[in-house]
């Protein structure tokens, strides 16, 4: 992935490499004055890792996700990518979003190289670089279509090399395969892992899945609503060299699934 | 359409009108309707003229110029009353009033600001189409979904580009309408400009045919300003169906 001599490509930041690529120090978000959606939240995430955030509905995930991602602000706290503080939204950071935010007028190439776009990078060059996320997502040959022709899952894989294509340290995914089907949705956590893998960036998931959740995390946030809060880190022991089936259906996994289900049950009930 | 069985062409309905026009001509019922056929020989006639080309270049020009400006200041106001909810109360009342004004009452007003001349007859122009343009926009851009545009801030998008790369394209369906309603009603608003105003281009023929009773004149000028007009709408028209398949497709 490094091996491209591409100045599009380059990494914004020099600073010394620490372990932990995004911190959330002590971070609250209230609403209109009384709903607290955050209350004092303080959550790293560690580099190269893939951590999810994973709780009931209410909790402050999807929150959490926009204020990190800089498209809310906080109320107070602050939030620190690589070490520096960050206010807005910045090119180390890339966000995926729930109903995929494709220009419906636009072909799938124009949408991946958007972010290239609009910090100016010239045509051929910022095509070059969506070509190689779009075929890494599994999409060549589907350049020149437009997202109302592709099924959901491909209009998310879409999404996904737009966010991959800007190469930010930091990938923000928003509950991104919620509008895909059971299928597909399979398919694109084993794809997930393998980017993972591959591509050495940090990546921050919301989910509402427990399975999901389990399946493709290097580390559990457990959040809890009202107050909202970091219940319990969970970092599930997986081997993941074992094929996808056998991993489904491993005894660690299984158990992982269980006591998270038996923590947000006493929570929900 | 079908009827008993064979297929219309296009247009039918106007061929029953042009011939009952015909008709009622021909049996000399009234001065005011003289027979079709006669209006479209003094159309052939006079349209080739100088007079009638400088009257109707005037006019051309006034009509683009009021319109470009109505465009120009209609889409971008449009978009800022969409995203932003103060800019939207504070001119929605102001928008909504001069939509349903009798704009024609106003022009004697223009007329002490502005003055008597060309410059009257454009701002009585742009005044007939903005209103609706700006609305239309409006409506269009409140309809973009939310995540469209927090995508374009996620990726770090000026105001400027997310002006021009997401909310006019997102809009455009909307902005469409809106223009091509306008033009329609530029059509109404320069020649009343000209009538009222400065009495030239076809303004000023109008005020001439009709003073002299020159009923063929009259109605070939007329003709001849609907053509202009329904070729306008119809080519806009044509661009809105082309870009229709957003309406389906970006529904989140």
């Amino acid at each position: 992935m490094t091996s491209q001599g591409n100045t599009a490509l380059k990494t914004t930041q020099d600073a010394p490499q620490s372990d932990i690529a995004v911190s959330v120090r002590n971070v609250s978000k209230i609403y209109g004055g009384a709903i607290h959606a955050l209350n004092d939240m303080t959550l790293d995430f560690p580099r190269g890792q893939l951590t999810s955030l994973l709780g009931p509905s209410g909790c402050g995930k999807t929150t959490l996700l926009k204020i990190i991602g800089g498209l809310l602000d906080q109320t107070s706290g602050e939030i620190l990518v690589n070490g520096k503080p960050v206010d807005g939204p910045g090119p180390d950071r890339a966000f995926v979003f729930q109903d995929f935010a494709l220009m419906p007028w636009a072909s799938v190439i124009r949408n991946v190289a958007f972010g290239l776009e609009l910090r100016g990078v010239a045509k051929s060059e910022r095509e070059a670089v969506a070509e190689k996320y779009i075929a890494a997502v599994g999409l060549s040959g589907f350049e020149k279509q437009y997202p109302h022709e592709l099924s959901g899952g491909m209009r998310q894989r879409v999404g996904l090399a737009r966010a991959l294509s800007v190469n930010a340290d930091v990938l923000l995914l928003d509950e991104p395969f919620s509008a895909v089907d059971e299928q597909t949705r399979r398919k694109f956590q084993e794809d997930l892992l393998a980017l993972v893998e591959n591509e050495k960036k940090t990546f921050i998931f919301v989910t509402h899945s427990i399975e999901e959740a389990v399946y493709v995390s290097d580390q559990i946030a457990l959040l809890l609503a009202r107050p909202s809060r970091v219940s319990e880190i969970i970092k599930p022991d997986i081997d993941r060299s074992i094929s996808p089936d056998a991993l489904r259906r491993d005894p660690v996994y299984l158990d992982t699934v269980e006591r998270i289900w038996s923590s947000l049950r006493s929570y929900v009930e | 359409m079908k009827l008993f069985g064979y297929k219309l062409p296009m247009m039918s309905s106007l061929l029953i009108w042009a011939v009952l026009w015909e008709i009622v001509g021909q049996l000399d019922m009234t001065i005011l309707l003289p027979p079709l056929s006669a209006i479209l020989a003094k159309m052939i006639e006079i349209v080739p003229t100088t007079s009638f080309l400088s009257a109707f270049g005037v006019t051309a020009r006034a009509f683009l110029v009021g319109t470009g400006f109505a465009v120009a200041i209609g889409i971008p106001v449009g978009v800022l009353m969409g995203k932003s909810v103060l800019i939207d109360r504070l001119l929605l009342p102001w928008v909504n009033m001069f939509l349903s004004a009798p704009l024609t009452a106003l022009v004697p007003v223009l007329m002490v600001l502005f003055g008597i001349g060309e410059q009257t007859v454009i701002i009585t122009t742009a005044l007939f189409a903005i209103w609706i343009i700006v609305l239309d926009t409006r409506a269009g851009v409140k309809q973009i979904s939310s995540s469209l545009v927090e995508m374009a801030h996620s990726f770090g998008a000026s105001s400027f580009q997310a002006f021009f790369k997401i909310y006019i394209w997102a809009a455009l369906p909307e902005i469409l309408a809106g223009v091509r309603i306008g033009f329609i009603r530029a059509v109404k608003g320069v020649i009343i400009g000209q009538l009222l105003v400065s009495v030239v281009g076809f303004g000023r023929l109008f005020e001439l045919y009709s003073a002299n009773f020159l009923m063929e004149h009259f109605w070939a000028l007329l003709l001849v300003l609907f053509f202009a007009a329904f070729t306008l709408a119809e080519g806009l028209g044509y661009l809105e169906r082309k870009v229709d398949y957003y309406a389906a497709s970006r529904a989140p």
